[in-house]
């Protein structure tokens, strides 16, 4: 290999610097929770209203395997999210949309996490902190499993114009393992 | 807040290269994410991913893929390689491909999402992948080759460490 640039050093010469500093400063770690093994529910409560966006990225795994979990925004279970998939089991693709759901099912769906393969995930929420729209999510999530598993795509909506300030993440059944995290993430606007 | 997603290496390729490495990962940061954007020397094919410099057939990766016209899921099971898509990576217009290792340091096997996008004004792919690689061990290391020949001078890639609170 005879890279002109493979340092970070070398970089700033090029002129990636700028683009690297830039990613850096806007984007910030806000908070984390790790699975307890006896809990089903991932808060994040009290979350600023400070960005532009909000980024999840996860990794999951239930103690008893393949739950799926959902999403809910500021403690509301009531019917107010739609959502529309597309995802692939590795022979089929499958597209859908549901209406009135009491979450929105951004894990992967059709297969879940296993006691060796996690489930990951990135969840982008934009204009979370405006009260003039609702709010739109966007999820990438998957699982592979040497044999089964699936990539999902996810958008979902929640029916609400409030500022997103709580997000839950609750399993259909069982506990997050000890060895799930879920990470929130926020980015700046200009 | 603390800033995160910190660069930790860019590769820029000044002649045409089998490999594209990045080596001794420092486990400080919870999730990498490694973005490459180039050509093929002289032909498409597939961009394939190992880490730690792992051949065996430790891997599996399921696929969600559009060409414009059909959509298709397909696995790949006990491989000696992720596919960041397939043949799509070619010597004339570039390609972009996105990888995301969570907790690449932890004690679980590890999985990846990866994104390969390419449109030839006409012509085209688009695939989500997530892909396993059955080891507990730290990534420390990973690689990114064509499945022939070499990627073509110009080629991009930078490794990212996102670290959470």
């Amino acid at each position: 290999m005879s890279p002109i640039s493979s340092t970070l050093a070398n970089a700033s010469a090029y002129g990636y610097r700028t683009l690297a500093a830039a990613a850096a400063g806007a984007y910030e770690s806000i908070a984390s929770v790790t699975g307890t093994g006896s809990s089903g529910t991932i808060t994040f409560s009290s979350i600023p209203s400070t960005y532009t966006s909000l980024q999840i990225r996860y990794q999951s795994q239930s103690v008893a395997a393949g739950n799926a979990f959902n999403l809910y925004f500021n403690n509301d279970t009531a019917t107010n999210y739609t959502l529309h998939r597309l995802y692939g089991n590795g022979a089929t693709v499958t597209a859908g949309g549901s209406v009135s759901q009491s979450g929105i099912a951004t894990d992967s769906q059709s297969s879940g996490p296993s006691a060796t393969s996690p489930v990951v995930g990135i969840i982008d929420i934009h204009n979370y902190a405006v009260t003039t729209q609702n709010k739109t999510v966007r999820c990438i999530a998957g699982v592979d499993k040497n044999g089964s598993g699936d990539i999902n795509l996810v958008s979902g909506l929640w029916l609400n114009t409030a500022a997103v300030n709580r997000i839950d993440f609750i399993l259909g059944a069982s506990s997050f393992t000890t060895t799930t995290t879920f990470a929130l993430y926020g980015i700046k606007g200009a | 807040m603390p800033a995160t997603y910190e660069p930790i290496a860019t590769t820029t390729l000044g002649s045409a290269t089998a490999t594209i490495s990045f080596t001794s990962i420092s486990s400080a940061y919870t999730d990498l994410r490694l973005v490459l954007t180039g050509t093929h020397e002289t032909t498409a094919a597939t961009v394939r991913m190992q880490v730690n410099s792992d051949t065996g057939t430790n891997y599996s990766f399921t696929e969600l893929s559009g060409d414009g016209a059909t959509a298709t899921s397909a696995r790949s099971t006990s491989s000696a390689r992720i596919n960041c898509g397939n043949a799509n990576f070619n010597n004339t217009l570039p390609s972009l491909i996105t990888v995301d290792w969570f907790s690449y340091a932890g004690s679980t096997n590890k999985t990846c999402l990866v994104t390969t996008s390419q449109d030839r004004n006409g012509s085209g792919v688009v695939y989500r992948t997530v892909g396993l690689w059955r080891s507990t061990s730290a990534i420390t290391s990973i690689q990114m080759f064509p499945s022939t020949g070499n990627f073509a001078t110009g080629t991009t890639a930078t490794l990212y460490g996102i670290l959470r609170a």
